[in-house]
């Protein structure tokens, strides 16, 4: 780069009046005079050109890249990548086996969680069960008593109720014959009059009807 | 002292052994070699180091090379599908290679096998020539349909085969270049700033306080080059898959 810069400057001062176009028509070659002095100068007149271009050193490159790179191909393919791939795949190997015993050990446990939440669900379902069965031969038991207690107490009920019903009857028979005599007396206590009993009773029920 | 600052020195090859020759051609072991051998052994020792423990819970080290693993996996996988399984070693070879070339690049003193355009360009023109390769063997010629889409008109369909035809022939070029030339720049601006911080650095104590913008630049830049020498080897690898994505599954 300082190298153009100063092929340029030596250009323009060896061609000061002539102006531009000149000046820069006389610099490549200048450029190409100063590369050629600076590179025998460098080079001590090994080779002469530019090393990546001087073509006498091709067939030595060539030759010793066939020689390396083959070398390498075959260091790599048959030793170096193969092991390489054997660790990898060996890895691989170890990973897919322990996820895989992983998730069978989570299957595992998800069957056993399964069977346990259906053993419980079951024991549920089965106390529920005889809970149930349960309730309801109690619910039978107390309707049956009450039912036979229900009707014996009808029939208490009734018993007592005929019996009330006799004792009325009676009590008013009672009273029809009460009225009749206390009637006789006082017909003979007022009139003095002997009214016999059955007379009595014949003018109580003329009056009752 | 002329020649650290010089940018372009360090892209020089110089011999280590040799000067070797096959078929007339020059072999010699130099530099660049060297450094895609420590390449190799860097990616091999450290995937192999990453391996050996086996831990079901990875260490630090083995967590790296599984990501590593795994990253590029992952990719041709999902680029490729199921049919990319037996290209997945080398597109991990060119990643890795081309990863630990960058960063091997960003030591000081190490040579950076992937500014050489001829090391990056042989690397692309084998991907492309593999992607040819593998679509004629699973396609048959069928395969040479890819440069011939359905649904567009016939008056137009010659100019569109060209298109493609070019469009696929610059792959090689595109996909060099492109390693090629931001491990060259890069290193090149990174060793220009640090030039500028030594030559500043020498002129006395106003130069060294005129140093200090170049040196937060290198700094900088140092942190980019490192972002660029992984981006780069990812580029490379994706682009690979994308290509051979075309000579697997050709439905144009």
């Amino acid at each position: 780069m300082s190298q153009s810069t100063l092929v340029v400057a030596e250009a323009t001062t060896e061609a000061p009046a002539t102006g531009e176009a000149p000046a820069e028509g006389t610099a490549p070659a200048g450029g190409e005079a100063g590369h050629g002095t600076e590179s025998t100068g460098a080079e001590g007149g090994h080779h002469g050109a530019f090393p990546p271009m001087d073509a006498q050193s091709f067939p030595s490159q060539i030759f010793w890249l066939v020689v390396f790179f083959g070398l390498l191909y075959l260091l790599m393919s048959k030793l170096a990548l193969p092991r390489m791939a054997a660790v990898l795949n060996n890895r691989h190997k170890t990973l897919e086996a322990d996820l895989s015993k992983a998730s069978a050990l989570k299957n595992e446990t998800e069957s056993a969680i399964k069977s346990y939440e259906k053993a419980l669900a079951d024991a549920r379902a089965k106390a529920q069960g005889i809970a149930t069965e349960t309730r309801a031969r109690m619910t039978a038991e107390v309707e049956g008593e009450r039912s036979k207690l229900e009707t014996s107490v009808a029939a208490k009920i009734a018993a007592a109720e005929t019996r009330i019903a006799g004792l009325k009857e009676q009590a008013m028979k009672d009273v029809g014959e009460v009225a009749a005599e206390t009637a006789a007396d006082i017909v003979a206590e007022l009139t003095g009059a002997q009214v016999s009993k059955a007379d009595a009773a014949k003018a109580i029920a003329g009056l009752k009807g | 002292m002329a020649q650290g600052i010089d940018p372009i020195h360090q892209f020089q090859l110089h011999d280590l052994a040799g000067p070797w020759n096959i078929a007339g051609y020059e072999i010699s072991f130099t530099n660049s070699a060297l450094f895609m051998g420590i390449a190799v052994g860097v990616v091999t020792l450290t995937l192999l180091a990453a391996a050996s423990r086996a831990a079901l819970v990875p260490g630090r080290l083995q967590s790296v090379g599984e990501l590593w693993y795994e990253f590029i996996h992952n990719m041709v996988r999902n680029v490729l599908g199921a049919e990319g399984k037996p290209f997945f070693p080398l597109v991990f070879s060119l990643f890795s290679f081309v990863l630990v070339a960058n960063l091997l690049g960003m030591f000081p003193y190490f040579f950076t096998v992937t500014s050489h355009v001829v090391v990056t360009g042989t690397l692309a023109v084998f991907v492309v020539g593999l992607v040819v390769v593998v679509g004629i063997v699973k396609h048959g010629l069928g395969w040479f349909k890819l440069f011939v889409p359905h649904g567009v008109p016939m008056v137009i369909l010659p100019f569109i085969s060209l298109i493609e035809v070019i469009s696929f022939l610059s792959r090689p070029v595109s996909l060099g270049l492109r390693l090629f030339g931001n491990m060259l720049a890069g290193h090149i601006v990174l060793k220009v700033f640090a030039g500028f911080v030594v030559l500043l650095g020498s002129m006395g104590l106003g130069g060294i306080v005129g140093a200090i913008a170049p040196l937060g630049m290198a700094v900088a830049l140092t942190a980019l080059e490192f972002l660029v020498a992984f981006l780069q080897a990812f580029v490379f690898a994706i682009l690979t898959c994308v290509y051979l994505n075309d000579a697997l599954h050709t439905h144009h």
